[in-house]
């Protein structure tokens, strides 16, 4: 029997799909989140997947999540959730912390029996109760039985019937939103038009689920999202690894260079190589090579003929890299070298993310060995970030280091396709920009101290580089120690005046405020949505994001300077800190360190920013 | 060394690869000559200075890209193979060249030189093989033989040394041949013919140190020993060698043996013919291995030179194909043909 349906007008909701990692959590919430953009909501999304690819059925270490933030100026996943999706109890119990209070739980009751209950560690039959779950929603639903009678008349074998389960949740989770399942079925037709049963089954499971939630239960309230007023133009949605992708495919059309990729396969920086490795219409060449040591080797190469070359990697991978980055400083290359930060040290936590590598892109190699570090604020910002490093490793003839992290590689937003005449030019700095009389590989730009690139193949350019310390005005092997000492300057200054080419720090909020929050790359969203909280409640507080790291922008000083407190904010334990006071004579600074491998949390930051302003 | 006689097939002359630069290795070092058999096989192949592309690692040979006046590039220790990976991919049209040593390119840089070879890129690896570290001052190498006594093996090395030929063929390599330094006729020869394969060539030149292990080649180098234990191989000869030209190669069995022609019944028909372009290694293999100490001679000049599909040419061939189904497509193009929304 139809029931009226209680609908809230809320500005933005968090909805967490979690199960077994073989639940197709992933798959839901990827076609939820396509769904609401296409409906015209502003999305962003988290997996948050574990690093075993299968670990024990129904076992705490096992769950899988994809949690969806859905409404109107939307900068991150969201903290807290509004409704979880739990397959099963271990799924319950490892985000139960996270709930909202009157939250919707949805959950498989049919994964609720005992023996799941003790695979997930609980000690009792009560598991809402055991986790102090009062005053929460829940929507128990025999999923898998349902799933099952749904496709009684489908030719499938009972495993592939029992894998349809995600799309009866995402059906209840369709119907809990008020969207209409048009584009979702759409999307499966695409995703298995080689497997036409398959499709079938998946559509009619989700469809089913959809008409469950409206046909039963009037106990949950249901939400309508409000459709984002967003700027005009073709939007589509990209996820912080492909606009990473697709910023260096950018910067080599604008640049008339081939665009090369060098790289091994990495959590969670994979998908850059997988994306540009389809890239061949493009012109593209990524190439998979036989560790992480020859994806940069073959980029440096390929950049000493001429290419924009690129490797993509994560921290491990960017240790491994080290040398090669030297050689890349003291050869004097364009490189763009992506990290997609995860936990570490070591092996550490591949899934999770985190910011821990600033100190290793400053500072990671033998020598004095300076280089350009610049960092991603957000999911599409890696597109102009991937672009900027580029541009600077073109026109400056130096590695770049791009900073990104897990959470804003794998995060995706709605984005506005760029209209590629309003970005900058980018100018190779190649013996053709040579105006004097008889070139040399040893030659500068007297300001910018950039020497003119010759691509190998090049008539009249032939020269030989390498990893040895080189004359300064003949460009030989020397180990003159003034020559050196000459040498180590000039590279110094060579990345110093890149300042000069960069924008300058932009601060959000009142220039006298009393507090100045400072963050840099995938934290954006956060200390953002933080900084307008506290102003909401009464505060005054101003937000500076770093995405120029090495070198600052110009004005970092003056800015840093005018505020009598400063925060600086990052999931490390004081990288950022610690370059600027190292940078900046006078700065005093607090710092706000979380190192857990999650996202932070903008209540959290708020208390703690509250807490500072009493000091 | 006089090599002055060497008749010039192009235009091109040796002195125009030689840069300007003062060549730095120790008097008597095989280097020189590997350097000089490089300046005549590119003249010989007449190719473009500028054209060319010599990449190297580190470590005495690794020097050698200074002494080019083409493209060179001294990278670090151990990737110049991964480099030259790079600069073929990118730029297929250039010549590329690998100049590296036993341990640059077997010790630490042995998982670029395997994938070099198993991917079958088309670079040509000059590997300079004189049995010890010159650079570092006389420390063992992994192609150093047992019980060598070196200043990092003072009671005699406990380990069994590579054989390059094997890691080569075991890479499913296409291309293998040997020289000698001292021997720059078919040194160039081999050279020349390393660059006209298409797909990965491994040259291993047994080197001399004459600092840190002097002579070690010397049961195959010295005039008075050469003859009888070594012997060049040439596509579609016979398997002869010896002082009197009247040694021989045959099969017994699976394995091979030295016969000498006329005694024991074996006549010329019995001596196998050399097919370096045998698809199967097996043969070339066992050629590859052959060595006086047991019983054999060293095999010199190319010992495989198999068809194979290049790497470079691979990539630039799909790629080719995929930009032809949308010539002159941009990335602005590739989005809108996506899953794209229009905001109006």
């Amino acid at each position: 029997m139809l029931q009226k349906v209680n609908v809230q007008n809320v500005k933005d909701i968090v909805i967490l799909f979690s199960g077994d990692s073989g639940d197709g959590m992933q798959l839901s919430g990827t076609i939820f989140s396509n769904i609401s953009a296409i409906l015209g909501d502003e999305i962003a999304t988290f997996p948050d997947y574990p690093a075993e690819i299968r670990a024990p059925q129904g076992s705490l270490s096992g769950v899988s999540g994809f949690q969806v933030h859905i409404g109107s100026d939307i900068y991150t996943p969201g903290d807290k959730v509004d409704v979880l999706v739990a397959m099963n109890p271990a799924a319950l119990k490892v985000n139960a912390h996270r709930l909202k209070k009157n939250s919707v739980i949805l959950a498989d009751s049919d994964s609720f029996e005992q023996k799941d209950l003790e695979k997930a560690l609980y000690k009792t039959n009560d598991p809402l109760a055991e986790l102090g779950l009062t005053d929460v929603q829940p929507l128990f639903v025999p999923i898998t039985s349902m799933t099952k009678k749904s496709l009684e008349n489908f030719e499938m074998s009972a495993k592939d019937k029992d894998r349809c389960k995600n799309m009866f949740a995402l059906g209840l989770v369709c119907w809990l939103f008020n969207k209409t399942l048009d584009a979702a079925n759409e999307i499966l037709s695409d995703k298995f038009s080689k497997k036409p049963l398959l499709a079938q089954a998946n559509i009619k499971v989700m469809a089913d689920g959809f008409n469950y939630g409206q046909n039963t239960d009037a106990t949950v309230s249901t939400y309508r999202i409000e459709t984002a007023n967003t700027e005009k133009g073709f939007y589509t949605d990209v996820n912080g690894n492909t606009a990473t992708a697709y910023g260096l495919i950018a910067a080599a059309e604008k640049a008339g260079k081939e665009l090369f990729l060098g790289s091994y396969p990495i959590t969670p920086a994979t998908d850059i190589l997988q994306e540009l490795v389809k890239r061949k219409d493009l012109g593209v060449k990524a190439i998979q090579m036989e560790d992480e040591i020859a994806g940069i080797c073959t980029a440096i190469g390929a950049s000493f003929a001429g290419s924009l070359a690129a490797t993509s990697t994560s921290g491990p991978g960017l240790a491994l890299k080290s040398e090669a980055i030297g050689l890349a400083v003291m050869a004097e290359l364009p490189l763009v070298i992506i990290d997609v930060q995860r936990g570490g040290p070591s092996t550490g936590l591949p899934t999770k993310s985190e910011q821990t590598d600033l100190r290793q892109a400053l500072y990671g190699r033998n020598g004095e060995s300076p280089l350009v570090v610049i960092a991603a604020s957000s999911a599409t910002n890696c597109f102009d970030a991937a672009y900027w490093a580029s541009k600077i490793a073109l026109e400056h003839i130096t590695p770049v280091i791009l900073l990104t992290d897990g959470f804003i590689a794998n995060g995706s937003s709605a984005w506005k396709i760029p209209n590629m005449d309003e970005y900058p030019a980018i100018v190779p700095h190649n013996v053709s920009q040579y105006e004097g009389e008889s070139w040399t590989m040893a030659q500068r730009d007297k300001t910018t101290n950039v020497r003119y690139w010759a691509e190998a193949g090049t008539e009249g350019y032939t020269h030989r580089i390498g990893g040895l310390e080189r004359d300064f005005v003949t460009g030989s092997i020397s180990t003159d120690p003034v020559n050196h000492q000459k040498m180590v300057n000039v590279r110094q200054e060579k990345i110093d005046y890149i300042s000069n080419c960069i924008p300058d720090l932009e601060v959000m909020g009142d220039e006298n405020a009393d507090l100045l929050i400072v963050g840099w790359g995938g934290t954006y969203g956060h200390l953002r949505e933080a900084t307008e909280k506290m102003n909401v409640n009464g505060n005054n507080v101003a937000f500076a994001h770093f995405q120029f790291i090495n070198p600052l922008p110009k004005n970092t000083k003056e800015v840093l300077l005018k505020y009598k407190k400063v925060v600086v904010a990052e999931q490390n334990n004081g990288h950022l800190a610690g370059h600027l006071l190292d940078k900046i004579d006078g700065l005093k600074l607090t710092k706000y360190n979380k190192v857990e491998g999650q996202p932070f949390c903008v209540e959290d930051l708020v208390e703690y920013f509250t807490e500072q302003l009493k000091n | 060394m006089d090599i002055s006689n060497i008749k010039m097939a192009g235009e091109r002359q040796a002195r125009d690869y030689k840069s300007d630069q003062n060549v730095r290795w120790c008097p008597g070092c095989g280097d020189h000559a590997a350097l000089n058999v490089l300046h005549k096989a590119m003249a010989e192949l007449d190719l473009k200075p500028h054209k060319v592309a010599v990449i190297s690692g580190i470590g005495c040979s690794s020097r050698l890209p200074y002494y080019m006046n083409t493209y060179g590039f001294h990278t670090i220790h151990g990737r110049g193979a991964a480099v030259a990976t790079g600069v073929k991919v990118a730029k297929p049209e250039l010549s590329v060249w690998l100049a590296t040593g036993d341990g640059d390119c077997l010790a630490i840089g042995g998982n670029h030189f395997i994938h070099a070879v198993r991917r079958n890129i088309d670079i040509n690896i000059l590997l300079l093989n004189n049995k010890i570290y010159g650079l570092t001052k006389g420390q063992y190498s992994p192609t150093t033989d047992r019980g060598t006594i070196t200043k990092s093996s003072p009671y005699g090395t406990v380990e069994d040394p590579f054989r390059p030929v094997e890691l080569a063929m075991g890479a499913r390599g296409t291309f293998f041949a040997r020289c000698i330094d001292v021997d720059l006729k078919n040194a160039t020869d081999t050279f020349v013919k390393a660059a006209k394969h298409k797909g990965a060539s491994v040259v291993e030149i047994l080197q001399n140190c004459v600092i840190f292990n002097d002579n070690v080649h010397n049961i195959v180098v010295d005039k008075s020993l050469r003859d009888d234990n070594t012997i060049l191989l040439k596509h579609g000869e016979k398997m002869i060698f010896g002082k009197d030209k009247n040694k021989g190669i045959v099969l017994d069995g699976w394995n091979l043996k030295v016969v000498t022609i006329g005694a024991d019944g074996y006549t010329l028909d019995h001596v196998l013919t050399h097919d370096a372009h045998a698809t199967d290694n097996t043969l070339h293999l066992k050629l590859g291995l052959m060595a006086p100490e047991n019983g054999f001679p060293l095999a010199l000049g190319v010992i495989r030179d198999a068809e194979g599909l290049a790497y470079d040419a691979e990539v630039e061939r799909t790629t080719n194909e995929m930009k032809a189904k949308n010539p002159n497509m941009t990335l602005n193009d590739l989005l809108m043909k996506g899953n794209v929304w229009e905001v109006k």
